[in-house]
């Protein structure tokens, strides 16, 4: 930069700024964190986030749960519907995109646009059919209409990010690998798979976190309190909440967003680039 | 064989040998497509044809639907209040939030952009929101944080002003949804920052030197440069912000209270379909709310010829 604008006035103010701005941003976060340890009738009358002694009443209080069921039984069926969709959502879409990026077929320009349509789409309009599918087939009340859509590769926009990636990766590794008798398959998991590795890391971490978080599905089709998952468990404990009971519900909102956290720090670089590079949502 | 008859041969010979390199992988392609496929079979399109069709019935799951034509449809546009409520509710969402949001983070991001040491921890900062934000304790907390007792007025009170309960005021109620949604600008944020990391440093630099001020450049070069990012993210937020959910189900305790102030589209899509079982209301709704979503896409996308900018000219 040019002239007075490097002078340390100017990056002084730039950075109290900056971190002043983060600081409000991170308040609420703080806040509650901090509240997760205070006793109930500290939470609404302490404005300042640390508290002035730590206890772990609430924690327990939560962590015992809520109607019978335990707060881990919440944990564990997310954790094992998150793995389901991850897993489902990595093979079925670079199985798709290995088709649309690597193979010559009949019809593919009419399958791609079909594909790039569905993103476009609001799922409001395959919600109620899919409702009424998954009613007939009797998995309401069970995790298969939120998994079994993810192996049908239903989240188009992996598919299509895969594409991207995949048509990056130099097409004299098929052509090599054709002549020394691969077929499409050994192709596919030999080469393109382990050399694809970023664009499934952002594949698994946004499939996680948008699982883990997706209320509207879970709220739909889960009515079972024990297969209740993290956002709906947490949901129970919003509506039985008296006033002063708002200590374990601020726990276990803090022990949800752990998993986004872990995620989040493990993952950073791939994070960063899979948003800036694909436009990701977070 | 004469000359011609050689090379038509020939020329076939060549096609049916090109044909076969286009179509070499069809057996493979399949097995690769299968589950997407089914998918789009039996999740996508078979669902959008009876999701239409749903939309002239009467359906309540229990019974068989009843077709009735376009009553759905007219029902929700002249005698259905709280559809009408639920479009205002949405379009007044959609137009506040998207636009401060997309500003938010487009300054944030030229704070960011040039010469910050550790800029790492601060886009780790201003993303935390946003990766937490879509969740049930984000919305929880938002709700508590704003409510008569929370946060927020305790922190007004301690500079004397008595302030109303924000969520439970229907004035107010849906300007802290937005506010939600604002507070998480880290995406957009971090896209925008890829778009300035790439414009480079000499076209500033000359325009300097020929005596442009910063809001100058800013104007004349940066926003111009940065329109198809602009873009993108404002598509982007458009698509989403229609269709959001979760913080107005959650601080209005799926009421979409206060007095229906908060009742968002797919809030009350949802009340429609699996609170009182109107499946039928609830399709037509859905392809109301696709088409709301087509035009607005186009309107921008058609807009966009005037304000945004290629470096090609446009052409790719």
């Amino acid at each position: 930069m040019i002239g007075q604008r490097n002078s340390t006035a100017w990056v002084v103010s730039k950075h109290v700024l900056i971190s002043g701005i983060a600081f409000v941003m991170l308040y609420p976060i703080l806040w509650m964190l901090g509240s997760s340890f205070k006793p109930g009738h500290m939470i609404f009358t302490e404005t300042w986030f640390w508290p002035q002694e730590w206890n772990w009443q609430n924690y327990m209080n939560g962590w015992s749960g809520i109607q019978g069921n335990p707060f881990s039984r919440f944990l564990t069926n997310s954790v094992v519907l998150s793995l389901g969709a991850v897993l489902g959502n990595v093979i079925s879409c670079s199985m798709a995109a290995y088709a649309f990026a690597r193979l010559n077929f009949r019809f593919k320009a009419i399958c791609f646009g079909l594909m790039l349509m569905t993103i476009m789409l609001p799922h409001h309009v395959t919600l109620i059919p899919q409702y009424i599918l998954f009613n007939h087939l009797e998995w309401v009340n069970t995790y298969l209409p939120l998994v079994v859509p993810k192996w049908l590769a239903t989240d188009a926009f992996f598919i299509f990010l895969m594409v991207q990636f995949f048509r990056g990766l130099p097409k004299e590794l098929d052509e090599a690998a054709t002549i020394d008798g691969c077929g499409p398959v050994k192709i596919y998991t030999q080469i393109i798979i382990p050399l694809a590795f970023p664009a499934l890391v952002t594949t698994m971490i946004f499939t996680f976190l948008w699982t883990w978080d997706d209320f509207f599905s879970q709220l739909i089709y889960l009515s079972d309190v024990s297969k209740y998952t993290v956002p709906l468990g947490l949901r129970l404990f919003l509506d039985s909440s008296s006033q002063s009971d708002w200590g374990p519900t601020f726990a276990m909102s803090v022990l949800s967003l752990v998993p986004c956290f872990i995620v989040f720090i493990v993952c950073q670089k791939y994070f960063v680039e899979g948003i800036a590079t694909s436009g990701l949502k977070g | 064989m004469t000359t011609s008859q050689v090379s038509q041969a020939r020329i076939e010979r060549v096609t049916t040998r090109r044909v076969k390199r286009r179509y070499a992988h069809n057996g493979a392609a399949l097995l690769f497509l299968a589950p997407w496929l089914v998918g789009l079979l039996f999740l996508t399109l078979g669902p959008m044809l009876v999701s239409l069709y749903i939309s002239f019935t009467d359906y309540s799951i229990l019974a068989a639907p009843s077709w009735v034509g376009l009553d759905n449809y007219t029902t929700m546009f002249t005698s259905d209040k709280l559809f009408t409520q639920s479009l205002k509710v949405t379009f007044t969402y959609v137009a506040v939030s998207v636009p401060v949001k997309l500003i938010f983070a487009l300054l944030v991001a030229l704070l960011l952009n040039k010469g910050i040491r550790g800029l790492g921890i601060y886009r780790t900062v201003y993303y935390i929101p946003t990766l937490l934000g879509g969740s049930v304790a984000i919305a929880m907390l938002w709700r508590k944080m704003l409510g008569g007792d929370g946060l927020l007025n305790s922190v007004l009170a301690m500079v004397g002003i008595k302030a109303p309960d924000w969520v439970a005021n229907p004035k107010y109620a849906l300007y802290s949804i937005v506010l939600l949604s604002v507070w998480q600008f880290g995406s957009s944020m971090i896209i925008f920052l890829a778009g300035l990391k790439q414009i480079p440093p000499e076209y500033d630099e000359a325009s300097a030197v020929d005596g442009a001020g910063p809001l100058r450049r800013f104007f004349y070069i940066t926003l111009p440069i940065l329109s198809p990012v602009i873009f993108f993210n404002l598509v982007m937020q458009l698509i989403t912000s229609f269709q959001s959910f979760t913080q107005a189900f959650v601080i209005s305790n799926g009421s979409g209270g206060p007095v229906n102030s908060t009742l968002m589209y797919s809030l009350y899509l949802y009340k429609k379909g699996f609170s009182f079982f109107q499946m039928g209301y609830a399709s037509a709704m859905a392809w109301v709310l696709v088409i709301l979503i087509g035009v607005f896409t186009l309107l921008v996308f058609r807009s966009s010829k005037l304000w945004v900018h290629y470096e090609d000219g446009g052409k790719s």
